[in-house]
């Protein structure tokens, strides 16, 4: 999908009520000797400047495949077979006050320079692996360093003077000091704080954080939320929050985007989806999860079955094998579409009309929690 | 430290049922080597005085931030290492009551089939392989029971108790999900009908929803095996959701413990209430609840004076900083390490009466 076309740019009060992010029917498929891995399979949502967006989904849903495919750094193997990602990309990167432009992304190749310059500058990434984001023989200043040189117009010296100026940010003590470790000397917490300070060290617009505190504890967990809030708020940065844990989600997200088998299920504001979930995997889900505020010892209502096999995805409705309103002859027989049930608010299931959104079915309303106590 | 060796059993528990473990003052400590002559240089105190009991019938939840000494305390128990000191007391279905701490193997091999573990990686702790057969009926055959058939049943009523077809025993376990897999390990850990069932982290490792099956099933075999559990997690919902009483550990010292809906609504140590704060809730309308801890975790290796928690602690005070608080019984059933328990008013979690959803 390499092209030539130049990028349209328009001047920045033409853009201001766009996205910085538009993700519209992205597919991305790994071809394998065994089969195709629909990993990702019509994924779209919109990313508004300076807000949250958390993504959820269990293990091997897509999150992670579709945020490489955004930054174009999918493994060999796998391929973007369809879609648009459209950014609202600064002229002059890092520079705040720069003139924008619409680039979509999926024009770029991989590694075009303008490609690897949006990477870092615009869209940072925190990887869900924290071990793979250091070289372990290089110390974290050098590499931080070598990020900034990359994107920045700046002497080493400069370099290093922002490079302990981002770890200050991040809340790192004796930044001047600590930049000079090998990340294997950090500790879980501050390792992750690097990664941040990495991440921010070119002044992102977006940054996309793939489950940034899973392998943390909750304490510390407790202070990188508070910081990336703080980071958030401070530079307006918009960050695509990752992560299957619904308490970070409802802790940090303005809006929500549930997937389940590379698929949205469900998007729309953080209230609407943890208060008046429509998609029958989003109800079933958000009563599954035991929560410190709920009685103990109490049975939870369960989900049947388990995630089909990404080779062996049901046909139709890729919920239908597990879902209690699954409908013989419609869920497994067509997929169905997101359709809008209010503003803003989209599901993707067969008991909504494609047509207005209206509840086809008025068996949805949710039977509450078999509260058995034992 | 003043080392009574005292029982810990709360003075006015008339009603409860008798400990079936009681662990006082355990310590485990790992030796750090140094240079080519493996000279001694320091000890990782992981596991650093502790004391609990589990009842028969109940669950008792472990919780704790990495490395703070949950599995070292867990494999104490199970004697698969040998404790620094301290007492293991075991009590067997007559009413005997055996300090395993001291004992060594073949005295150990009596209690062995009493007690059994359920480890967290479903995916690692099942031998690839072995069939399913294989890997359930492999501890009863070294058992002794010889007869394939008698096995035979027997695997296949495991099976069917943790909700797994009998057709499966043929399979290897590369065929299965993760929590069909926890489930196989799960039924390898009941095959010899065992008294205390000790679970490292037995659901972490699996996804959300899968993980709220396992843990309905690991409640539906208590009630009707009379299982005993120690269950050992970081994820303080997952604890809550399963225990009737709770421990929580920090720095290989255990700082609390009290019945389940006592220690979330109303903790007595400032590190449970930190650590109840910081747990994000699942419901958007209530975010200025995320309150952070200053500071790091302290080493097992190098941990401070007095009160491993003072350096984090807004409520040290002088005496913190030099005297080792002891686990002490504040109110009936309720232990704290602090020595402020009594006075600091901390917060807890409430119980959301309304209904998710
Ligand atoms: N390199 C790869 N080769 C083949 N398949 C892959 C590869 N990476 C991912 N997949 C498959 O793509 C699907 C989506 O994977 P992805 O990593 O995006 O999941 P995820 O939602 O991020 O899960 P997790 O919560 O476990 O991180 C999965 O079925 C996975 O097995
Ligand atoms: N065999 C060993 N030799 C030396 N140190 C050890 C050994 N096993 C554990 N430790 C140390 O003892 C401490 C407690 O470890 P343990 O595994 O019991 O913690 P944990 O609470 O189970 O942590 P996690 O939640 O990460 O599983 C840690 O500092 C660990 O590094
Ligand atoms: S489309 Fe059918 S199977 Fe899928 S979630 Fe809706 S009701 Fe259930
Ligand atoms: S003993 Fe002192 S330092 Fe330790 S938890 Fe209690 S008040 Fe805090
Ligand atoms: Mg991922
Ligand atoms: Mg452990």
């Amino acid at each position: 999908m390499v092209t030539q076309v130049h990028p349209l740019i328009k001047p920045t009060n033409d853009l201001a009520n766009e996205p910085l992010l538009k993700v519209e029917d992205l597919k991305a498929y790994f071809f394998m000797d065994e089969g195709i891995v629909r990993a990702v399979d019509g994924v779209s949502f919109d990313v508004m400047p300076g807000k949250v967006v958390g993504i959820v989904g269990e293990s091997g849903c897509g999150k992670s495949v579709t945020m490489k495919a955004i930054l174009q750094i999918l493994e060999s193997g796998a391929k973007i077979v369809n879609g648009k990602v459209t950014l609202r990309s600064r002229v002059h990167h890092g520079d705040p006050n720069s003139a924008e432009e619409l680039i979509e992304l999926t024009h770029l190749h991989p590694n075009s320079r303008q490609m690897r310059r949006i990477r870092g500058a615009e869209i940072a990434l925190i990887p869900q692996e924290p071990m793979a984001a250091f070289s372990p023989v290089h110390t974290v200043g050098n590499q931080i360093m070598e990020t900034i040189l990359l994107h920045q117009d700046v002497s080493k010296k400069e370099a290093r003077q922002i490079a302990v100026d981002v770890f200050r940010a991040v809340g790192i003590s004796m930044p001047e000091q600590r930049i000079d470790s090998y990340s294997w000397q950090l500790s879980g917490g501050l390792r992750q704080r690097a990664i941040i300070a990495m991440a921010l060290s070119c002044n992102p617009r977006l940054l996309i954080a793939d489950e940034p505190t899973t392998a943390i504890d909750v304490t510390t967990q407790a202070q990188i939320l508070k910081l990336l809030r703080k980071l958030q708020e401070e530079r307006q940065t918009s960050i695509i929050f990752i992560t299957h844990d619904l308490g970070v989600i409802a802790q940090m997200a303005d809006e929500v985007v549930v997937m389940y088998l590379g698929m949205v299920m469900e998007k729309g504001s953080a209230m609407k989806i943890f208060k008046d979930a429509q998609h029958p995997y989003t109800q079933a889900l958000l009563r599954s999860i035991p929560s410190v505020q709920s009685h103990s010892r109490v049975k939870l209502p369960t989900i049947a079955g388990s995630i089909a096999h990404p080779f062996n995805r049901p046909k139709g409705c890729p919920f239908h094998p597990r879902c209690t309103h699954f409908m013989r002859g419609v869920c497994d027989a067509a997929q169905p579409h997101l359709v809008e049930v209010d503003e803003d608010h989209f599901v993707n299931c067969f008991l909504y009309s494609e047509a207005d959104g209206a509840k086809l079915m008025d068996k949805i309303e949710t039977a509450p929690p078999v509260e058995k106590s034992l | 430290m003043s080392d009574g060796m005292q029982p810990l059993m709360p003075k006015a528990a008339a009603s409860a049922k008798p400990p079936l473990l009681e662990v006082r003052h355990l310590k485990k400590y790992f030796p750090i080597y140094k240079g080519v002559l493996r000279k001694m240089v320091n000890q990782v105190r992981a596991v650093d005085d502790v004391s609990l009991f589990v009842r028969e019938g109940e669950t008792l939840g472990l919780v704790g931030e990495s490395g703070c000494g949950k599995t070292t305390v867990s494999r104490c128990i199970l004697r698969a290492i040998d404790p620094t000191s301290g007492e293991i007391q075991f009590r067997e279905a007559d009413g005997k009551v055996t300090d395993l701490a001291p004992l060594d193997r073949s005295e150990l091999r009596r209690f062995r089939p009493q007690m059994q573990m359920i480890f967290q990686d479903p995916f690692g702790s099942l031998n690839p392989r072995m069939t399913i057969f294989e890997i359930v009926s492999e501890p009863l055959y070294v058992n002794g029971m010889r007869s394939k058939s008698e096995r035979e049943d027997h695997v296949a009523e495991l099976l069917r108790l943790v909700g797994l077809r009998t057709e499966y025993m043929a399979r290897y376990p590369h065929a299965f999900s993760g929590g069909q897999r926890q489930r196989i390990g799960i039924a390898r850990a009941l095959a010899l009908n065992p008294r205390l069932v000790v679970a490292d982290e037995p659901v972490s490792a699996l996804d959300v929803s899968v993980q709220a099956q396992v843990l309905n099933l690991m409640l539906d075999l208590q009630q009707k095996l009379n299982l005993t559990y120690l269950f050992v997690a970081h994820d303080l919902s997952v604890v809550k959701h399963i225990s009737d009483r709770v421990c929580v550990m920090y720095v290989g010292k255990l700082v609390e413990m009290a019945a389940t809906e006592e220690l979330f609504q109303s903790p007595r140590h400032p590190y449970t209430a930190a650590l109840m704060m910081a747990v994000p809730r699942p419901d958007p309308s209530s975010r200025d609840i995320i309150q952070d801890l200053p500071g790091e975790v302290a080493s097992p290796a190098n941990p401070p004076s007095g009160c491993y928690f003072h350096p984090r602690c807004q409520y040290a005070t002088e005496v913190c900083r030099t005297q080792t608080p002891e686990l002490r019984e504040i109110t009936p059933d309720h232990f704290v390490s602090c020595h402020r328990a009594e006075e600091l008013q901390l917060a807890g979690i409430k119980v959301n009466q309304e209904q998710q959803l």
